[in-house]
């Protein structure tokens, strides 16, 4: 449905996207998941048309991006990072007015989004820029869905946004999905990783890496710890300035630590972190997740 | 068109739903035209003068209540013979001060010549010239009306003076059509660019552009809501002009609307012009500010006459929009004259408003960068 080969983008100084090629399959919920300025937005507006890159060559169901964009333009739902209704406008007027903009009226595909407009519905008269983080989510979901698209595609959708919005925002996007709606999906949350049917792993204008979630995790060969002190913060620059750790990072309330060449014990760890007189100290072996292996195929 | 006209009434929500948008096309006009044409008058009224008397005769009292019943002149101050004058100038009572010579009548009868003194004080030299033309128009005026009818002077050629469509040299005629050229240029321009950029700068024009919308669609649909609101105001001004300030319509009445139409549209390509240009409302802002309404004010011969300036700034005038409809609509409005008289500028105006159309389309960007 999406086809991405040898696509590369760069802006005056900076390479946004180096030679990026992957496919998307019809009905797959795909994710495109790194920190900021991993290349993930300029990857979105190249298929949705609004840049054109540098090199490579992409087709969004057939259409060329470059070619076709009148045909691309649409097919595909957009939701760009960046909230982007016309805020002095009422909800219900804002749907109207992209219902009119596609060629078609909000009854015609009520069906598609009823399930997230009823839960804004109430505010129909409502300004869009007085709702609230999760109501504006579900509104701009709503508008980029309202002419039917073949193709979603969300930059950031649920950033700046509520967890429980978050958690429902995805489960909408599991629904669509079922619809037969191919969607490509941007995040730099890693727990919703595990929620796509497959990412890549972005940074720094690269794709690190391909797969579904749960092979990326199989794939992990490292050994892992969890970690826990009473002193978090000194227990990582004590961790980091021994010299058998390879990485620490702070994951929730643990420690996620390995050590150099994955044969450095449990006990090795709790001896030398006794001795810095660490105290409730708890080290014990963890099954790695998703953070995990970004974090360390960001270290090669 | 369905597309367009749901864009339409998105465009019209927008400048409803915005007080200061309402304040700009709506207010502006009308507190603008009211400042130039009321407050800001160059005409002289009650300008405070001093006469200093030698002769106290028949003749210097009449002449004096001439000048004071003129309306232009109020009495400051009366002063003696050997009072020092430049004190009272220093002291700014007064603007002029008129001295009538020691046996103004008797040489007058005898002679046919007497002595009358105006001096001005020309720190503002503008005034000072003013106050001495009137003052010496109604000596002279009064002179020959009523004291030498009878008298025969040989070879005396006698100047008169009409001011042509504009008798009473009222100012306002002059500023209701440089108004008219301004606001129309500043709303005109500045609204349409500062309302494409806007889009650019929340992003949504982003969405505009992912969507089947083409761009002609997309700048018709800003265009046009403003080419209603400028019309409005052009009428507005007319009206106020007519009604309020006495300013006449000699010429055509459609011809005036026509060409006032032909002013709007290419003001309006300008805005989109500027707009593709302007990356935020602030730049669209500053362009529009500084690049039209100063050059309009200063250099469009709406205050300050064209023919006056030095060589530069009048080649700089003729590429100025304004420059040109001021023009027309005096010609219009005060004499009175067709479109024969005024094709050439007529001309210019379509020529600017192609060649603005032609380049915002060039420049019109369908994706981001």
């Amino acid at each position: 449905m999406i086809s991405i080969q040898h696509i590369s983008k760069s802006y005056k100084d900076v390479q946004a996207v180096r030679d990026i090629s992957f496919e998307v399959q019809k009905g797959e919920l795909f994710g495109l998941i790194g920190p900021d300025g991993a290349g993930k937005t300029t990857l979105m507006r190249i298929l949705m048309t609004l840049l054109i890159q540098d090199e490579g060559k992409a087709t969004m169901n057939g259409f060329d991006v470059i070619k076709d964009y009148k045909k691309i333009r649409n097919i595909v739902g957009y939701m760009p990072g960046r909230f982007s209704l016309y805020q002095d406008l009422t909800v219900e007027e804002n749907l109207n007015f992209f219902a009119t903009v596609f060629k078609t009226t909000v009854s015609e595909n009520y069906d598609l989004i009823r399930d997230i407009y009823i839960q804004i519905e109430p505010f129909k008269n409502r300004l869009a820029g007085k709702l609230s983080g999760g109501m504006k989510q579900k509104l701009a979901l709503s508008c980029a869905l309202i002419h039917k698209p073949e193709i979603l595609v969300l930059d950031e959708p649920t950033t700046g946004v509520d967890a429980v919005s978050r958690k429902e925002f995805w489960e909408m996007l599991k629904k669509l999905q079922e619809k037969g709606i191919t969607i490509l999906v941007s995040t730099p949350y890693m727990d919703e990783a595990t929620l796509c049917n497959r990412v890549a792993l972005m940074q720094k204008g690269k794709v690190l890496n391909i797969d579904t979630p749960r092979k990326l995790v199989e794939n992990y060969s490292r050994k892992l710890y969890a970690i826990k002190s009473k002193e978090m913060h000194r227990l990582i620059l004590d961790l980091r300035s021994y010299d058998k750790t390879d990485t620490a990072y702070a994951f929730g309330e643990y420690l996620h630590v390995t050590g150099k060449n994955d044969e450095v014990e449990a006990s090795e760890f709790e001896n030398f972190l006794l001795k810095k007189n660490h105290t409730k100290l708890q080290v014990f072996d963890n099954e790695p997740g998703i953070e995990d292996v970004f974090m360390d195929l960001m270290q090669e | 068109m369905k597309q367009f006209i749901g864009f339409l009434r998105k465009e019209f929500l927008h400048i409803f739903r915005d007080p200061r948008t309402m304040i700009i096309i709506f207010g502006i006009p009308v507190v603008q035209l009211m400042l130039f044409g009321k407050v800001i008058s160059t005409d002289i009224q009650n300008a405070k003068i001093a006469i200093l008397d030698q002769s106290h005769d028949n003749i210097t009292r009449k002449i004096t209540s001439k000048l004071l019943s003129s309306g232009y002149f109020v009495l400051g101050e009366e002063l003696l013979p050997g009072e020092d004058v430049e004190s009272v100038f220093r002291q700014g009572k007064v603007k002029m001060v008129v001295t009538f010579g020691p046996e103004f009548e008797y040489n007058l009868e005898r002679d046919g010549k007497a002595d009358v003194q105006l001096l001005a004080d020309a720190s503002d030299p503008n005034t000072a010239r003013i106050l001495t033309n009137y003052a010496s128009g109604i000596i002279s005026d009064y002179v020959k009306k009523e004291k030498l009818q009878n008298i025969q002077l040989p070879d005396q050629i006698n100047v008169e003076v009409r001011m042509l469509y504009n008798e009473g040299l009222k100012s306002v005629y002059m500023f209701v059509p440089g108004i008219m050229a301004m606001i129309l240029m500043l709303i005109s321009s500045m609204m349409t660019s500062i309302s494409i950029s806007k889009e650019k700068e929340l992003g949504t024009m982003e969405v505009l552009l992912a969507s089947p919308l083409k761009p002609i669609q997309i700048v018709l649909g800003k265009v046009t809501p403003y080419l209603l609101l400028s019309f409005i105001n052009a009428l507005t001004i007319i009206l106020l002009g007519v009604f309020v300030f006495g300013v006449p319509i000699k010429g055509s009445f459609f011809l005036l609307m026509g060409e006032s139409f032909l002013f709007i549209l290419m003001a309006l390509s300008l805005g989109i012009l500027i707009s593709t240009v302007a990356p935020n409302q602030m730049v669209a802002m500053f362009i529009s500010l500084l690049g039209l309404m100063l050059p309009t004010i200063l250099l469009s011969g709406f205050i300050f006459p064209i023919q006056n300036m030095p060589l530069p700034l009048r080649i700089v005038s003729n590429i100025l929009p304004p420059r040109w409809f001021i023009v027309i609509i005096r010609n219009i409005m005060l004499k009175g004259t067709g479109i024969m008289y005024i094709w050439k500028e007529t001309m210019v105006l379509i020529f600017m408003s192609f060649t603005f159309i032609a380049l915002s389309i060039k420049n019109f960007k369908i994706r981001l960068e």
